[in-house]
């Protein structure tokens, strides 16, 4: 399966499988490729690197672009023997997580193994986010302001 | 000018090792962890990242370590450290209606759609001591509350912008060259993405300290806070072999929209006008110094006189960047032995010339 090939929602559905990835921890993909794929074989097509990406905003936050400031990126490509190509870019230095991240990518493209990685890879990840999330909202929930109105007794 | 010296190799050995002493201080404390500054230190870490203009939370923290917290210090080996990397490219620009609110406030609206939540603020903090700090605080867990789902919080100024009462921002043309100051030169007259990208990294106490200079009378522009909000954003990259924008991950950002006084004409009604802060984690004070000196440097713009410093786009730019200046400032410290030879012959003979006015015997005599 080559990506062009991909139809509009198949890509859009690797897009979001591929920012779970990037929010994983490193140690959870460490422990599925670990237990489901023990013995993969890759090919690293490009090595993992760290280096940098220009953040940009928006002027107004809706306008014209400006360059706020960087972030440390770190990206690995590989290539399962079946052709798969897998893209890992990740926020931050951890090569290994960027390496990780792309096997799964690859892993995600391939239909056989496709089930696996959402099921036992992605699912967890995204409920501990999701968990995660929904504590970070009870808390700022509980500084929502209630305005009211004070009443100025006329009589 | 200076001069290279040789010599004091020793010296400076020895200093940096007593450096690298002072630096750990007592050995009866625990050492302080990269961690422990993240976590604890988190708004020193926002400020070395905003103004080191690198988000690595780790990197930052390390840097405050290896400075013992001197922050301009941790600043300036953060950009030294961003040199050494390669520039994969530029990510799609970072969508701040999207962003997971964790604050929100507005002095324009009391209600407005989203209400406003207030998040860890210091504001309305009496300011006092607390003592129970020196020993090992037992800190209560946060308090929550039932939330609905994915609630919008339109930015205020959208809502503003609904009944045409405030100027529009300036449109994005799609590939359309954005300025880079990482690359090329500062150069005058800056234009408006150059200049937020040198505020958004300049010096807080700069930034702040011309911000305040408005407000005093300096480049007058009567600003409200629209809003502030503080939350996570999603980064994307597009990936040329994909086709397609790639999540990296969340940053954290605080964003201020300052609302601004009136700008109109013959033949276009009188609108707000605005000023613009975007920052790396949460610096709110430097987010809105940044939207003050934005909306005072467009004074031009908007053919207001240009009276104070803060409107002064060459004086603003080319202060605001304090590892540059405390490159220049601090050279002061190296030797400078061969000008200030010069400078000592130079003012000896005015001396001579001088005694010889005043008295032209005493020169003769000595001749």
């Amino acid at each position: 399966m080559t990506l062009q090939s991909l139809s509009p929602p198949a890509s859009e559905s690797r897009r979001i499988a591929m920012g779970v990835l990037a929010r994983a921890q490193r140690t959870e993909l460490e422990a599925s490729l670990g237990a489901h794929w023990p013995n993969l074989d890759c090919r690293v097509l490009r090595q993992p690197e760290t280096g940098l990406v220009m953040l940009r905003g928006r002027i107004g936050g809706d306008g014209a672009a400006f360059n706020l400031g960087e972030a440390t990126v770190s990206r690995a490509v590989i290539e399962l023997p079946t052709g798969e190509r897998g893209y890992g870019q990740v926020l931050g230095r951890d090569r290994e997580h960027a390496r990780l991240a792309a096997i799964l990518d690859a892993l995600w493209q391939k239909p056989e193994t496709n089930e696996v990685v959402e099921t036992s890879v992605l699912r967890p990840i995204r409920q501990r986010l999701a968990t995660e999330t929904a504590q970070t909202s009870a808390e700022t929930a509980a500084t929502r302001v209630d305005f009211f109105t004070l009443v100025r007794g006329e009589d | 000018m200076y001069v290279a010296v040789k010599g004091g190799e020793r010296a400076i050995a020895n200093a940096h090792r007593l450096l690298a002493d002072k630096r750990r201080g007592d050995r009866e404390v625990p050492e302080l962890a990269v961690e422990q500054i993240d976590e604890q230190l988190a708004l020193a870490v926002d400020r070395v990242m905003s103004e080191g203009s690198l988000y690595d939370r780790k990197l930052a923290a390390l840097a405050i370590k290896q400075a013992r917290g001197d922050l301009i210090e941790a600043i300036f080996l953060i950009r030294a450290y961003r040199t050494t990397l390669p520039r994969f490219g530029f990510s799609e620009p970072l969508d701040t209606a999207e962003m997971a609110v964790r604050r929100r406030i507005s002095a324009t609206y009391k209600d407005l759609p989203g209400g406003q939540v207030l998040g860890p603020t210091f504001d309305y903090t009496h300011r006092l001591l607390d003592f129970a700090l020196m020993a090992t605080s037992n800190t209560e867990a946060p308090a929550t509350a039932p939330h609905e789902p994915d609630v919008a919080m339109p930015r205020v100024t959208d809502i503003i912008a609904s009944d045409d009462l405030i100027e529009r921002n300036p449109p994005g043309v799609p590939g359309a060259e954005v300025a880079d100051l990482t690359r090329e030169p500062l150069s005058f007259p800056a234009d408006r993405d150059l200049r937020l990208q040198n505020l958004a990294r300049g010096d807080e106490g700069f930034l702040l300290a011309l911000g305040y200079s408005t407000q005093r009378g300096y480049g007058r522009n009567h600003p409200f806070v629209g809003e502030i909000r503080l939350g996570e954003v999603e980064v994307e990259l597009m990936v040329e072999e994909l086709g397609f924008a790639v999540p990296l991950g969340d940053m954290t950002l605080t964003e201020c929209q300052m609302v601004n006084q009136f700008s109109g004409s013959a033949t276009e009604p009188a609108r707000f006008t605005r000023g613009y802060g975007l920052s790396f984690g949460h610096c709110e004070r430097r987010a809105m110094s940044m939207a003050l000196v934005d909306r005072a440097l467009r004074a031009e713009e908007f053919g207001e006189e240009r009276k104070g410093p803060a409107q002064d786009e060459e004086f603003v730019l080319s202060h605001s960047d304090n590892v540059q200046a405390t490159g220049f400032v601090e050279h002061l410290k190296l030797p400078h032995y061969v000008d200030f030879q010069a400078e000592l012959a130079l003012l000896r003979e005015m001396r001579l010339e001088f005694t010889s006015k005043q008295n032209p015997e005493t020169l003769e005599a000595a001749e």
